[in-house]
């Protein structure tokens, strides 16, 4: 919505909008929390609301959208193959597209949990879906394994509804969520958060009878003897987000294997010309400002392609963009320095918890830019603004430098 | 008396220490903006949250629902039972008062979706 929004401001008309489900809003109609919209609007919002504005936006500018249909393929030369109850089958020929599909969670068969396959086992989000949307809850005694931002919420959640969480297991070291949903969606209610801790054993037939919890080590094999049984109904699984690239790969757009999302430039255009991506088809978000913002960045450039139609205002000069030390990956991955606006977002995640470090990003071996961050964690997206003023015309490496 | 704490306002999550003396956040640091310092200051004297729920309608499936600003943490629950108690009348739009005053807070409960 918010691409679409900006498409139409900067004057293509001739938009829609394809949403698989029945409503707008994506994923943001089951996420009734509040904690959304704080840096767009200044308000906190829950998830309905904050779509429910972009969904006012996207009336007021009479932007088509058609919902309950479903894109089967796009090609490279930018024809999409969509099927619907109401139009049936039909190919749409677009001077541009921006793939903003969100992503999808890992499922138990993606984690190789031992045990038996009882009923019982969901995604956090499949689970949020039911309860939120459908009304009715999966179970009454619930471990959750994975502390991602929708199994904290969800811990929270089920608890309010009656349910007994008895804890929260965490693989790694560190929580998957954000501090604020820790405190209050864990703290508040006394759920433990067991750090180090893996989910070794599903027991039950039919239905969840219990979960085996064990420590696990630096690298993260279950250290013997640290074995715990809880009698649960419900396994609730918050271990990831993959982003949904299935049909940016029919229209043969490259993809980058530390984010699961197509490699961008500073544009957010992929390597397939007038293919643009945002959110979380794009990379795995945990604030909904960032992907509004992206969003809204990559209609824009949809725009600025189709006013162009497809050439470039100046000859190209890119530099590449890329991750050293303590850094995982970057969005953008390419910059185009004599197209580029006068700033550019730079987005990554750090790989491990760093206290009382630095963000630098080197141009040729010099620092242009070095910010200070008192802590940084692999659950929370890092934000650098780069000017156009700073770049040289050499490629850029974004590392965790020491402390300044 | 020195309490740690880290900050509900946004997903920044700062880390606040705040100088408490009689039951009174007397100095806050940590904070990024004006969020935090009022939240240590109600967190000290009296933690609220915002409740946010479904409450079912006639008819239809559940409508998403919050109170308008924060409750007492202590009335958390309560709230959660009001709003189970109550049947919501649709057509409802977003911001439309589903409770007037929510478990005796004073605080009402407004939808968060507008459903038909």
């Amino acid at each position: 919505m918010a691409a679409a929004i900006e498409a139409k401001k900067n004057g293509i008309d001739d938009i829609v909008i394809l949403e698989r489900d029945v409503q707008l809003g994506g994923i943001l109609n089951q996420c009734i929390h509040n904690g959304f919209g704080l840096h767009t609007f200044k308000e906190e919002l829950t998830g309905p609301e904050y779509a429910g504005r972009f969904m006012a936006e996207v009336k007021r500018l009479e932007i088509p959208v058609e919902t309950g249909c479903m894109v089967l393929s796009i090609s490279p030369e930018r024809e999409i193959t969509v099927v619907s109850r109401a139009q049936g089958l039909r190919v749409i020929k677009a001077d541009a597209i921006v793939l903003a599909m969100g992503c999808r969670e890992r499922p138990r068969g993606a984690l190789n949990i031992p045990g038996t396959r009882p009923q019982g086992i969901y995604t956090a989000g499949t689970a949020q879906k039911m309860v939120n949307c459908e009304g009715y809850m999966p179970g009454r005694e619930v471990v959750i394994l994975g502390s991602g931002d929708i199994g904290l919420i969800m811990a929270r959640r089920m608890t309010l509804e009656g349910a007994h969480v008895k804890v929260v297991a965490e693989l790694m070291p560190y929580s998957g969520g954000l501090k604020r949903n820790i405190v209050q969606c864990l703290d508040d209610y006394g759920i433990p958060l067991k750090l180090s801790h893996t989910v070794v054993d599903i027991r039950g037939k039919r239905r969840l009878e219990g979960v085996t919890i064990a420590q696990v080590d630096a690298r993260g094999v279950p250290v013997p003897g640290t074995e715990e049984d809880y009698a649960c109904d419900t396994l609730l699984l918050s271990c990831g987000l993959i982003p949904e690239n299935e049909l940016s790969l029919t229209a043969g757009v490259s993809i980058n294997r530390a984010t699961n999302g197509p490699f961008v430039d500073d544009a957010l255009e992929t390597d397939v010309p007038g293919v643009f991506a945002c959110g979380n088809v794009l990379h795995v978000h945990d604030l909904v400002d960032f992907v509004s913002e992206e969003a809204g960045r990559a209609g824009r450039s949809a725009a600025a392609y189709i006013r162009r139609q497809g050439q470039k205002a100046n000859a190209p000069k890119v530099i590449r963009v890329q991750p050293g030390d303590g850094v995982r990956y970057t969005v953008p991955s390419t910059i185009d320095l004599n197209n580029m606006d006068g700033e550019v977002h730079l987005r990554f995640r750090v790989r491990d918890v760093y206290k009382g470090r630095s963000i630098r990003v080197l141009a040729g071996g010099e620092a242009i830019v070095t910010k200070k961050r008192k802590i940084m964690v692999p659950s929370e997206m890092e934000d650098v603004v780069l000017k156009r003023d700073a770049l040289k015309d050499c490629d850029l490496t974004v590392e965790i430098g020491g402390g300044v | 008396m020195t309490r740690n704490m880290t900050c509900i306002g946004c997903p920044m999550g700062c880390d606040l220490i705040v100088e408490v003396e009689n039951g009174v956040a007397v100095s806050v640091t940590g904070n990024s903006c004006g969020i935090g310092k009022k939240y240590a200051e109600t967190e000290v004297a009296a933690p609220t949250r915002m409740v946010t729920s479904t409450a079912p309608s006639d008819g239809g499936g559940p409508v998403p629902v919050r109170t308008r600003v924060a409750v007492p943490k202590d009335k958390i629950f309560d709230v959660v039972a009001d709003i189970k108690a109550t049947v919501v009348k649709r057509p409802v739009a977003i911001g439309d008062v589903v409770i007037e005053d929510a478990a005796g807070t004073g605080v009402p409960v407004i939808a968060t979706k507008a459903v038909e």
